[in-house]
């Protein structure tokens, strides 16, 4: 393997600005993004909720939510295949492999990360402000908003895990999207594609900007939080 | 005190409110959701109406060889140009790829397996198969030649003697054409694979770029069709080992998703992409399409019985 | 529009509460009146805790009853409490007291007034910004106090408020509560600090084993408490 080769390779992307490589990027980012903000819309509150609710089979729904998190790609790619195909129950939507195809299939897969990890770090918050917030008449679900505030920068770490693990998966994007060029694909799947075509060093100089995208929104989220965090102790 | 006992507040109201509220909070933030990711993609969420709203655009389910090969990035433009119409292709295996347009989730169906394509006119899924152009596979190993094969012409001959040495050999196994069109060689070569296969004879289940990155890296033989290897750009230590036979000819066809099985595919701009394939402008762009000077596939629509 | 009648006296009526299978307070009965600062004084494992927490609305009692002279539930419920271990929000000190002023359903400018004058009245103007967990222990409490006074509660319940502190921050917040004493503020005290009921008290509720053995005005009880119990504790046995 030629590594001047891939570097030049992922070079050339990055200095090129070649518009369909643009798209590409811009895609998997309006994707994934989208996934984790719908994901963030559901989760925050249902984690928060999940972790101050007391019922019957609560455990078990815990249980179910850490394992889902590990949920293969795949499966979550083939469940919303099955329910987006013409031939099942949300067919005639027409939304099989179109972008918003990807977004539920990454909601699917990211959400079990940002309920469990909402539920644990709210409950944990809630065992240490319970009296105070309760003392002051929040309790339930008024005691969520403070709850979700005060423990944001632990979110922030469970929706980057959230997105970490959308943006890096393959298999659910390639199965619901169809690696459409122009249209569905995204970087993961257009280094799937350019590996089989056996361009190695163009594969691999995707995979670089694709680490250096996460690696960059990683750092400026940590960065946000250190600061955060100074002020808000 | 102990810690213990300030958990001790059962106030049952507050739970089922709680409760309720959680399952209420769920639910709507779903439908926020969807809202939200429906407002995302500028598609047109009914195919019955395609040109309504957005890009007029079909959905063409095809062979990762027509993708690997690069002859869709040379002619979609073409046609896109002239009709505006745009071609959105998901390259799958044959067999998965006519089980899309068996679900409705394509408009056109472009493969190359006929047996298997003639199945699917009749069992209805499909209008009519033309074919559209061909090329021809060729039998791809390593320069070391462990099987001893290299230059020559029959190729029922050299599978012969891969199968007695047990020199390694990827097979696809995903019921592609290329597959199809392997296992239809073994039977014209006389050897039963379900009784000689054995460690040597590899089923990956995988599309052709892969097969072929999985054969380099093994040293094996590999089946592939032509297109595919000219534009592989991964070759490594493998080579052409056997070409040229008659038997080894592709032939692909293209069929339109019968609109009597799937009421809403678009079956006017997929026909329209059917008859310009096979048309003067849809053939003289397949025969244009050329890597390093050489021609990958040969247009035959108009051939008889191909 | 504000109600100003009175939420005192306090009633308490035979109140028991119950945790795993045991009595851990029981038959507590007493009479809170306006003014003055009651100290609830016994060894650790009393129930003082307990007594606060019942009396406050944070637990349900299992037996008895807790009334007010008018109503003091819900969301401006006229007392406030503050914690053993101060209860730091992951916020700013001002925004710690602005939060409190909003659950309590005060409204955007008055609930900024009413926050300028809490932090300037205990001494915190300078930290409004500052991040109220980094603040020391004795701030923190101080914050804590702060944050329940902006409520303008009329019965303001501690627990332990200097257990966690050092002599010169406890020193601090004596003059604290005793300040809001004078103010008109009426509080209640949880305490196993012989010297600091002694310095603060002007009424002593004395808990043993989760029943009120004595309820006295300060002075007769630290004179010649009536039971056995009383009278070892101050003797500084060790009491179980």
């Amino acid at each position: 393997m030629d590594f001047g080769a891939i570097f030049s390779a992922a070079f050339a992307l990055i200095v090129g600005l070649d518009p369909a490589f643009l798209a590409i990027v811009g895609l998997s980012l309006r994707v994934t993004l989208t996934a984790v903000l719908i994901a963030a819309l559901i989760g925050l509150p249902l984690g928060a909720a999940l972790a101050l609710a007391r019922f019957r089979g609560r455990s078990a729904v815990i249980v179910c939510l850490n394992a889902l998190m590990g949920l293969p790609p795949v499966v979550a790619g083939l469940v919303v295949f099955l329910l987006l195909s013409r031939s099942g129950p949300l067919g005639p939507l027409g939304l099989l492999f179109t972008p918003t195809a990807m977004i539920l299939a990454q909601v699917l897969l990211v959400l079990p990360i940002v309920i469990a990890l909402t539920r644990q770090t709210v409950e944990d918050l809630w065992g240490e402000y319970r009296d105070h917030l309760r003392s002051v008449g929040l309790e339930g679900v008024r005691a969520i908003p403070t709850l979700l505030f005060d423990g944001r920068f632990a979110l922030a770490t469970a929706l980057l895990a959230g997105f970490g693990r959308a943006s890096a998966e393959v298999g659910a994007v390639l199965i619901v999207g169809g690696n459409i060029a122009g249209y569905t694909r995204t970087m993961t799947t257009a280094i799937t594609l350019e590996t089989s075509k056996g361009d190695l060093p163009l594969a691999l100089g995707l995979g670089l900007v694709l680490i250096a995208l996460t690696l960059a929104i990683n750092a400026v989220a940590f960065g946000a939080s250190r600061i955060g965090a100074r002020y808000a102790g | 005190m102990t810690p213990a006992m300030t958990h001790k507040n059962p106030k049952e109201t507050t739970m089922t409110t709680t409760r309720r509220l959680l399952l209420a909070t769920g639910f709507s933030a779903a439908l926020t959701g969807l809202a939200l990711a429906q407002t995302t993609t500028a598609t047109p969420p009914a195919a019955s109406t395609p040109a309504a709203t957005g890009t007029r655009f079909i959905t063409v389910s095809s062979t990762t060889s027509t993708q690997d090969s690069g002859l869709f990035g040379h002619i979609l433009p073409l046609f896109k140009a002239k009709t505006g119409i745009e071609v959105r292709v998901v390259s799958q295996g044959t067999g998965q790829a006519l089980d899309t347009g068996r679900r409705g989730d394509a408009d056109v169906v472009f493969v190359h397996a006929k047996a298997q394509e003639e199945k699917f006119v009749a069992e209805g899924f499909g209008l009519e198969r033309k074919p559209v152009m061909y090329n021809d596979f060729v039998l791809i190993g390593p320069k070391a030649d462990p099987a001893g094969i290299s230059g020559t012409k029959d190729i029922a001959a050299a599978l012969v003697k891969i199968a007695e040495k047990g020199a390694p050999f990827v097979s696809r196994g995903d019921k592609s054409g290329t597959h199809s069109a392997e296992l239809a060689l073994w039977k014209v070569a006389g050897v039963d694979l379900a009784a000689k296969k054995g460690a040597w004879y590899r089923e990956i289940g995988q599309g052709m770029g892969a097969a072929l990155n999985t054969a380099g890296g093994m040293g094996a033989y590999v089946l592939a069709d032509r297109g595919t290897w000219i534009s592989f750009k991964n070759r490594g230590d493998l080579t052409i080992a056997v070409e040229g036979d008659r038997r080894l000819f592709n032939q692909y066809g293209v069929i339109a998703v019968n609109p009597a099985k799937h009421p809403h595919v678009k079956i006017n701009d997929g026909q329209a992409f059917v008859n310009w394939l096979v048309g003067p402008e849809g053939q003289k762009a397949i025969a244009d399409y050329k890597i390093e000077g050489q021609q990958l596939f040969f247009p035959n629509a108009t051939q008889a019985g191909a | 529009m504000r109600d100003l009648a009175s939420i005192l006296p306090l009633d308490v009526r035979a109140v028991a509460f119950h945790g795993d299978g045991r009595r851990l307070v029981d038959g507590i009965s007493f009479q809170l009146p306006a003014g003055g600062l009651t100290v609830i004084l016994g060894p650790n494992g009393a129930g003082k805790s307990l007594t606060l927490r019942l009396c406050h609305g944070l637990l349900t009692p299992s037996e008895g009853r807790i009334a007010w002279a008018r109503g003091a539930e819900g969301r401006n419920r006229r007392h406030a409490m503050v914690f053993q271990k101060p209860i730091m929000l992951r916020r700013s000190v001002e925004a710690n007291v602005l939060h409190a002023l909003a659950a309590a359903g005060v409204a955007g400018p008055e609930r900024r007034e009413r926050c300028r004058t809490a932090l300037e009245r205990f001494g915190l103007s300078e930290r409004a910004g500052q991040a109220a967990r980094l603040l020391s222990g004795g701030e923190q409490q101080r914050l804590a106090i702060a944050r329940a006074w902006a409520l303008r509660p009329e019965l303001l319940f501690l627990d332990e408020p200097t257990s966690q502190l050092d002599p010169a921050a406890t020193r601090q917040i004596e003059e604290l509560l005793s300040g809001l004493v004078a103010e008109g503020i009426t509080v209640l005290m949880s305490t196993h600090d012989l010297g600091q009921a002694r310095r603060l008290a002007s009424r002593v509720l004395f808990l043993h084993r989760g029943r009120l053995i004595a309820n006295a005005p300060a002075a007769d009880f630290f004179a010649g408490p009536a039971s056995p119990e009383a009278r070892a504790f101050l003797a500084g046995e060790l009491i179980w």
